[in-house]
């Protein structure tokens, strides 16, 4: 399975990068960008490598992160 | 596929929540709201009940349930009620350490004795949270908080064992790094007839985590590396008991058709 | 079950057999002398009726236990006495807040703390009504016999569901003890609680202040919480404006009912010059010496409020031409701020706290006395 899209809700995000360290392909990393209550929200670093396992979804404790599969 | 999105447009009320960075409530709000999607249960037949602490606000205001926000140490107390009231209603209480085994702990020993079928979900940080990290009956010994700066004189309460002995139908211990076994165990509790008790060790970032020194991250790998459902681990997590016995509803429902005959 | 006509029981009895009548299915209690009879009274009663009947760990699981019920859609009762409702008043707070409706029946002991067990008193009279913290207002009615302990108990729960508030039955050892006649009518008259059917229908409210009731598992969704919160139970402890509406609800919900809930008996009061004030056991002794009194040619007066909060305030303050207020009664305090804001300058306290009633004897001495 490969993954379209990955979305991440800038705003519902708390920066706790709990999506990154669970992540078992590296698919995610934490990035120095901020969201509007100054935190820092993850990026995808390689879309490609996602399996779409949707551990980052079972584990994100703010509902703030969305896989879409092909 | 079950995702999170989906997850959170059908059962939580809303977000951002108030919950810290990395705090775990907002997985076990996760966790809980998935046990009942996969149970197929309709949403106005569960009831959550919460007391007062970090924990309480899972369910109060988060899950998109009938939600009974009570005061502190009291949760199990209303549930009984609520349960004995409706005992069609699955009845979920989310209480943290120190509101179920501190101040609200002897209604935890008497709702497991007495096997009212309700599931409570006790959340364990080993602190006093909301309040600003005091030392909790779940703080490990010599651990140090604000009202125990010198070391934690006294020895933390093993919760699911008393649980066990006080004679609960369904006893188990998970941590939110143990996710997918925490979601089954809240299915078993919720379809349990009789008591059913979960804790779940939980990270607190930003008081736990002072005292062991941890960031959430870091005490997620903790919880992978150390809690065990062995004796390879330091501390011992699974479930501890799974029997059937008579429910507390169900005996006073027969004691009505006994008289009334 | 409890078929109409005349019964030999004693005030706790009574009480249960009220609590059966008023349509109470649950019940949720704590052993403590002297309301015991009620506890284990319903747990006879309550399954013949199909109710259900629990013994709590304790007192303070006992009130969580009957609000939880409630909110189920199930009218529920607890009973206790001082150091048990001392217990339970956070919770009792917590119904205000939530506006639940609840009756407790608190049978007052000669406190404080363990104190007189057996005897009798009426030093709870302050706690019944300011026993929790922060501002409310609930419903505290006094009973002053066998028959009214049946009758009261009813009309507990027919306000508690009314004006969705914490209703408390204020006895004491005497009338819970005693024992005499009750005759069980034949038709009763019961208020039912009004059921909110949408979620919206549940946070709104007209000119009463009472909104209707969610009942959990209808599907409403319902947020109920102690904290602070909008009409529609969605927590907000930041806003000074939802706290201040919700206290002032609560509390003008009973204010703008008064005159629907005061009640009250008096005697004697057209031309009254002396006015002896009482409640609950104290009563009985009271309105003997006035009658008494008036055999002697004393222009006395006797008064007596049945629901002892709200006060009956406006009867009160339209009592002319008297000239001294006696308030008897089993507590140094007692409801004595209460008479003596209404009677300023005209008030005599004339308390007993030894676990016995005043004697008709003693309160027409006492009468007697105060015209000299």
């Amino acid at each position: 399975m490969k993954a379209l899209e990955i979305k991440i809700d800038k705003n519902l995000c708390k920066g706790c990068g709990i999506c990154v360290d669970v992540c078992p392909k590296n698919t995610l990393e934490s990035s120095n960008e901020v969201n509007e209550y100054a935190l820092f929200y993850p990026r995808v670093r390689d879309l490609d490598s996602c399996i779409v396992c949707r551990l980052c979804e079972l584990y994100c404790p703010d509902f703030a992160i969305e896989v879409k599969e092909k | 596929m079950i995702t999170a999105n989906y997850i959170k447009n059908e059962y939580i009320r809303r977000m951002p929540s108030a919950f810290c960075p990395g705090c775990g409530d907002g997985q076990i709000l996760n966790a809980i709201a998935r046990a009942i999607d996969h149970l197929k249960l309709p949403r106005n037949e569960i009831a959550a009940v919460s007391g007062i602490g970090c924990s309480a606000w899972i369910p109060s205001p988060y899950l998109r349930v009938d939600s009974l926000h009570t005061t502190h140490g009291r949760p199990i107390a209303f549930a009984t009620g609520l349960k004995v009231a409706n005992p069609k209603l699955k009845v979920l209480v989310v209480s943290g350490d120190g509101d179920c085994t501190g101040i609200g702990g002897n209604h935890l020993l008497h709702a497991a004795r007495s096997n009212v079928g309700i599931t409570v979900i006790m959340v364990n940080n080993g602190v006093y949270a909301m309040t600003g990290g005091q030392v909790a009956p779940t703080t490990e010994h010599e651990y140090k908080t604000v009202t125990t700066p010198y070391g934690n004189p006294a020895f933390a309460l093993n919760v699911s064992e008393v649980v066990a002995a006080a004679g609960a139908s369904y006893v188990a211990r998970w941590t939110t790094w143990h996710m997918n076994q925490l979601i089954r165990s809240i299915e078993k509790g919720l379809t349990k007839k009789g008591f059913s008790f979960i804790e779940v060790i939980s990270q607190c970032p930003t008081y736990e985590g002072r005292i062991l020194n941890m960031d959430h991250i870091q005490m997620l790998h903790w919880f992978r590396d150390k809690f065990k459902t062995d004796e390879k681990g330091v501390f011992r997590i699974g479930e501890f008991v799974d029997i059937e016995k008579p429910e507390l509803t169900d005996e006073l429902q027969k004691i009505i058709e006994k008289v009334r005959k | 079950m409890i078929e109409p006509g005349e019964y030999f029981v004693e005030g706790d009895l009574a009480a249960a057999y009220g609590a059966i009548k008023a349509g109470c299915k649950f019940f949720a209690g704590y052993p403590i002398t002297p309301a015991s009879e009620i506890t284990q009274a319903m747990a006879e009663l309550l399954p013949q009726v199909g109710g259900k009947f629990l013994q709590m760990e304790d007192e303070l699981a006992s009130i969580s236990a009957i609000i939880g019920a409630s909110w189920a859609g199930i009218k529920s009762m607890t009973a206790t006495s001082g150091p048990g409702f001392s217990l339970m008043q956070e919770n009792i707070g917590y119904a205000a807040m939530t506006e639940t409706p609840i009756v407790v029946i608190d049978v007052q002991r000669a406190g404080p703390s363990i104190g007189q067990a057996t005897r009798a008193a009426q030093g709870d009279v302050m706690q019944s009504r300011f026993g929790s913290h922060g501002d409310y207002e609930n419903i505290v009615l006094s009973p002053n016999s066998v028959q009214e302990m049946f009758e009261f108990t009813v009309k507990s729960f027919n306000l508690a569901e009314r004006y969705r508030v914490p209703v408390i039955l204020l006895s004491d050892a005497e009338i819970g003890h005693m024992m005499e006649r009750l005759v069980v009518p034949e038709s009763i008259n019961i208020i039912e609680r009004k059921y909110a059917k949408t979620f919206d229908e549940a946070t709104k409210y007209g000119d009463d202040l009472v909104p209707p009731m969610g009942r959990f598992g209808d599907g409403l969704e319902l947020m109920v919480t102690g904290s602070t919160h909008k009409p529609d139970g969605t927590r907000d402890t930041g806003s000074p404006e939802i706290q201040s509406s919700l206290v002032t609800r609560l509390v003008e919900k009973i204010n703008k009912n008064r005159k629907d809930i005061e009640d009250w008996e008096e005697m004697f009061t057209e031309d009254a010059e002396i006015l002896v004030i009482s409640y609950g056991a104290t009563s009985r002794p009271a309105k003997g010496a006035v009658i008494k009194a008036r055999e002697k040619g004393i222009k006395a007066g006797y008064f007596r409020p049945k629901v002892l909060w709200p006060a009956p305030e406006n009867r009160m303050s339209k009592l002319k031409n008297i000239k001294k207020v006696i308030l008897p009664e089993m507590s140094l305090r007692g409801y004595s701020m209460e008479i003596e804001k209404m009677f300023p300058g005209k008030f005599v306290h004339f308390p007993k706290v030894t676990g016995n009633v005043h004697t008709v004897s003693e309160i027409l001495k006492k009468i007697e006395e105060e015209l000299r």
